[in-house]
């Protein structure tokens, strides 16, 4: 079970705290996920680029070896910015393809977290204090982002079972709550041909998002269809380029607060959470309704 | 006519001939033995024709009654040339058990490692809670309300009692939870994993109706979620919540069924809880549907090392108690569970045996009511006719409190006794010294579930370093 | 008046107090600052105790509680006056899930809106809500009143046992075994006292009964699912 949090800044005046902001957000939800925290925050800075956030556990060697020769294979420019565990590679967009199949070649211990113009996601196992101190997530700017701090229930602790989950460009998510029907997709969604990495529950749900919009849908139209598709008790937080979604299964006994004002549009697990957002006493304070799906976008 | 008569007599002939190959055939050309079908056996046969005739799932009491790997099937390793037992008597092993050692203030020392589990004023008469108040109190261990709340005679009979916190939260008050000397948060039970109580209305006198808050003679449903929490981070707001008003002074103990062992209990842990109550699917019911009990759920032996595992993994083996139930009946029982890790066992069915259900001394009664001694689970009729689980005056007055006290301790006793007896000769001062290691087992099943070697090798199926 | 900032006091020192309340009264009023959303703030109380709560609380405000007066200016978490037994809780904002649940006795008034659940399990409170309460609300309610002057959600009262619902807006949908009931001089009588405790302007003839059909109270082929 788990704690999550998300923003989503209207006033660019505040795009130099999210990352401040989410932080605190997520240390009031350490004992609901004492286990892991992640968090992806989507950038303001343009760029026509692409960056991809990958994590290792022998971050000087590895990300040595990419700095040497990535950008030589592959042929293009490649910007390398380390933060701890995890590194921001930036580069073309046309060349990621093969910048994975490098990366995978070089250093076939290296995770991808995420992929796309704006996201980047850090995730580690630890504390929440912890993982955000160590990646200076208080430090970073941008438009939007969510967090989330992890209490185990079917699945291992470890870096890859924490969330966000990223299956898709520029998109990711978090979950509170429990799928019962997880494995059944998975197998579904592998045959299909996607690449689901761990057993985890929620990766099911980020992957089936991702599948769903890969054929098509919206993402509306996909967290609409999750909820026939998917069985169990959740709360879903998604992050887009634009923005994000929420959605709560029809039984919504997870817990969910969301907080507006002319500021931004704030989500939390409990309103603890938001409790230190600008004129918090002035939002308009609601529980999204179970079974409907809510979608901002800048 | 002649010719008829000789017809006639022909006839007469081949009959009586005909006769006499048939008794011939019948000596000479075997018959096969009847042949009943393992897959449609007689009880299953007769529960096809009871649905078919009601239209109604079969409710009844009790636990799972087929066979599964059981405590039977592991053996001690008694005291050898490199392994010295210990006297009786004056070379002592100890029974005392601490239980609520990671937050409470005042934690629960019993003198034995064996609690009666929750058993509600409702699906118990008076006279049996009493009963089992008594004998509880003179061992020096505890009881456990159920799901109907607290009476006043548990907590006048019972020196150490346990409160239940359930779904339901029938009489559940802030006063009696502080009269409490523990509080059992209740997520399941081993009887059915996901299933919520059950009161039928011929049980529901007036008393308990009154207890309950609900219209006399009503079918009792209880919910199968807490009313106010889903899920183990809301439970862990629940735990402080319940602290809070009590002032963090009693152990908090989280039930759960053998469903998910290892999960389940570090997400107890998680959670806050001080103990955590794992009950096997053996662990018996007031009343349920029968296919509930039989197949939802695990047997206590594949979960016992599970839930030890997650204690291990998390470093809190021992800071965080074990106490486990489902089909616990001698001190053989006892110590097994012990040795693969647990802290105490809980014992409820066979509780109401040593008061007297079940009892053959009954079975005019038993055979009037269509059942036979040791197989009476209707318990959820009301008409016991030993007097435990029943609201009728007259059959509850059939159970002396105080002789029926007697006899739980008695049994309590050589619990506890012939567990002495095992751990002295594995070598044992005290039987928390009880190991896995002091185990074998007779069958496959049984070594993979508990992690024992199989009798005579020493390989278990799984074990790491084996290529099977 | 006695006042509890939790910016510098912990939750424990908080509720210790106020419980001590129970065997000497010596203050009657209390006001706590900063709750910033914490949990399970003035629970377990048990004396004729004043308590205001200046802003939003977490889970569990007030459970269990007895015979206190306990009034927050802001909203309150999932589970406001859990069990509550007797006394009153008022809260200016709006309450989460779980609202009253097993409420014993007493009164809750939401001047705002509840959620989901709001009175399950129900066991003699009474609720009144001046706005709208949400889905599966009064589930399994036993007895006790809720009042609710919006509108309810879906599954009203599903497998209500003998709670009595009073709904003055629409109801999306009635759970099982929930049935519109006639409202009679007695039921107005109820209505009249709730209303006026609460200090709400709503008229108790604009207000529609609902209450169990008993259909579900004995086990029959029928009601099998």
């Amino acid at each position: 079970m788990c704690g999550i949090v998300g923003l989503f800044l209207k006033d660019q005046g505040l795009q130099a705290n999210l990352g401040y902001f989410l932080t605190s957000m997520l240390i009031t939800m350490t004992e609901r996920g004492p286990d892991s925290a992640g968090i992806a925050i989507y950038d303001s800075n343009k760029s026509t680029g692409v960056k991809i956030t990958i994590q290792s556990e022998h971050p000087d060697n590895d990300f040595e070896i990419i700095r040497s020769r990535l950008a030589v294979i592959i042929d293009t420019a490649v910007t390398v910015v380390v933060n701890d565990t995890h590194a921001v590679l930036g580069m073309d967009m046309d060349k990621v393809n093969l910048a994975r199949q490098v990366i995978g070649e070089l250093c076939p211990n290296v995770r991808v977290m995420s992929v796309g113009e704006k996201i980047e996601i850090y995730k580690e196992v630890g504390l929440p204090k912890n993982v955000a101190d160590r990646f200076s997530i208080s430090t970073m700017s941008g438009t939007h982002g969510i967090g989330h701090t992890r209490m185990a229930t079917e699945s291992a602790v470890t870096t890859m079972g924490a969330h966000p989950f990223s299956t898709g460009i520029d998109q990711c998510l978090v979950h509170n709550g429990s799928l019962s029907n997880h494995n059944s997709l998975r197998r579904k969604l592998r045959r299909a041909g996607v690449v689901i990495e761990t057993e985890n529950d929620t990766e099911v749900g980020a992957a089936y998002i991702s599948y769903k919009m890969q054929q098509g849908s919206t993402l509306q139209e996909a967290l609409q269809s999750s909820l026939i598709d998917l069985d169990g008790f959740f709360t879903f937080l998604v992050g887009t380029k634009d923005g994000f979604g929420v959605v709560r299964d029809p039984i919504a006994c997870k817990p969910a607060i969301m907080a507006e004002t002319d500021q931004y549009v704030a989500f939390g697990s409990e309103y603890r959470a938001l409790v230190d957002l600008p004129n918090i006493e002035k939002a308009t304070v609601w529980e999204p309704e179970p079974a409907t799906v809510y979608v901002w976008k800048h | 006519m002649d010719r008829l008569g000789n017809y006639i007599i022909l006839i007469l002939i081949m009959l009586i001939k005909g006769n006499w190959m048939e008794d011939d055939q019948s000596k000479n050309i075997p018959r096969t033995d009847p042949v009943q079908s393992a897959t449609f056996s007689n009880s299953i046969n007769s529960e096809i024709r009871r649905a078919a005739a009601t239209g109604i799932y079969d409710i009844r009491g009790g636990g799972a009654k087929r066979k599964v790997p059981h405590f039977d099937d592991l053996l001690f390793l008694g005291a050898s040339i490199s392994r010295y037992p210990l006297e009786g008597y004056r070379e002592k092993c100890e029974t005392k058990v601490l239980l609520g050692t990671r937050f409470a203030k005042s934690p629960i020392e019993l003198d034995i490692p064996i609690t009666i589990a929750g058993m509600s004023f409702g699906a118990l008469s008076g006279p049996a809670k009493e009963a089992l108040g008594r004998g509880a109190t003179l061992s020096g261990t505890s009881t456990t309300t159920g799901d109907g709340g607290m009476t006043p005679e548990e907590r006048n009979h019972s020196q150490k009692l346990v409160y239940q916190y359930l779904p339901s939260r029938y009489g559940m008050n802030p006063d009696d939870l502080r009269k409490a000397d523990a509080i059992e948060i209740v997520v399941g039970q081993g009887a059915k994993p996901g299933g919520g109580g059950m009161l039928l209305g011929q049980k529901i006198s007036d008393r308990v109706a009154q207890m309950r808050n609900l219209p006399q003679g009503i079918d009792q449903r209880s919910s199968c979620r807490h009313p106010d929490w889903t899920g183990p981070d809301d439970l862990e707001i629940k735990i402080l919540e319940l602290r809070e008003i009590t002032g963090w002074k009693v152990p908090i103990y989280l039930k759960i069924a053998a469903s998910r062992p290892y999960f389940d209990t570090s997400l107890a842990v998680k959670a806050g809880a001080d103990v955590v109550v794992l009950d096997g699917m053996q662990g018996g019911t007031a009343a349920t549907q029968d296919v509930f009990i039989e197949h939802v759920g695990q047997p206590i032996l594949s979960s016992i090392r599970e839930a030890v595992r997650a204690l291990q993994d998390l470093g809190m083996h021992r800071e965080v108690q074990l106490i486990v139930s489902g089909g616990i009946r001698t001190g053989a029982d006892v110590a097994k569970a012990i040795a693969l890790g647990a802290d105490a066992v809980s014992i409820g069915t066979a509780a109401l045996i040593a008061l007297g259900d079940n009892d053959p001394k009954l079975e005019s009664e038993y055979q009037a009511l269509g059942t036979t001694a040791g197989a009476y689970d209707d318990w959820h009729q009301g008409k016991d006719p030993a007097g435990i689980t029943t609201q009728d005056p007259m059959l509850m007055s059939r159970l002396d409190p105080i002789e029926g006290g007697r006899r739980l301790s008695n049994y309590l006793k050589v619990l506890t006794l012939e567990a002495q007896t095992i751990a002295r000769a594995c070598g044992k001062n005290h039987l928390h010294n009880l190991e896995p290691e002091d185990l074998c087992a007779l069958t496959l099943e049984a070594a993979a579930m508990a992690r024992v070697p199989l009798a005579g090798t020493d390989w278990w199926p799984g074990k790491s370093g084996s290529p099977f | 008046m006695q006042i509890i900032d939790l910016e510098n006091k912990s939750l424990r020192e908080l509720n210790a107090k106020l419980q001590a309340q129970s065997s000497s009264a010596s203050q009657k009023v209390w006001e706590v600052l900063n709750p910033k959303g914490g949990h399970a703030i003035a629970t377990g109380l048990n004396a004729p105790i004043d308590v205001t709560i200046k802003g939003s609380t977490g889970y569990y405000l007030a459970g269990m509680n007895q015979l206190a007066t306990v009034r927050v200016e802001g909203s309150v978490g999932p589970g406001v006056a859990e069990n509550m037994m007797s006394g009153c809780v008022i809260v200016e904002g709006d309450a989460s899930q779980y609202a009253g649940a097993t409420g014993n006795g007493g009164l809750l008034v939401v001047k705002g809106n509840a959620s989901s659940r709001c009175g399950i399990s129900m066991k003699g409170i009474d609720i009144v809500v001046f706005g709208n309460i949400g889905h599966m609300s009064a589930f399994m309610g036993q007895s006790g009143n809720l009042v609710v002057c919006g509108s309810a959600g879906d599954a009203l009262g599903d497998s209500l046992y003998e709670a009595k619902l009073f709904v003055r807006g629409s109801v999306k949908s009635l759970g099982a075994d929930c049935v519109k009931k006639e409202m009679r001089p007695e039921h107005l009588i109820i209505l009249e006292e709730l209303l006026k405790k609460s200090g709400s302007n709503a008229k108790p003839k604009e207000f529609r009964r609902y209450g169990s059909a008993r259909k579900l109270y004995n086990f029959n082929i029928d009601n099998a699912y």
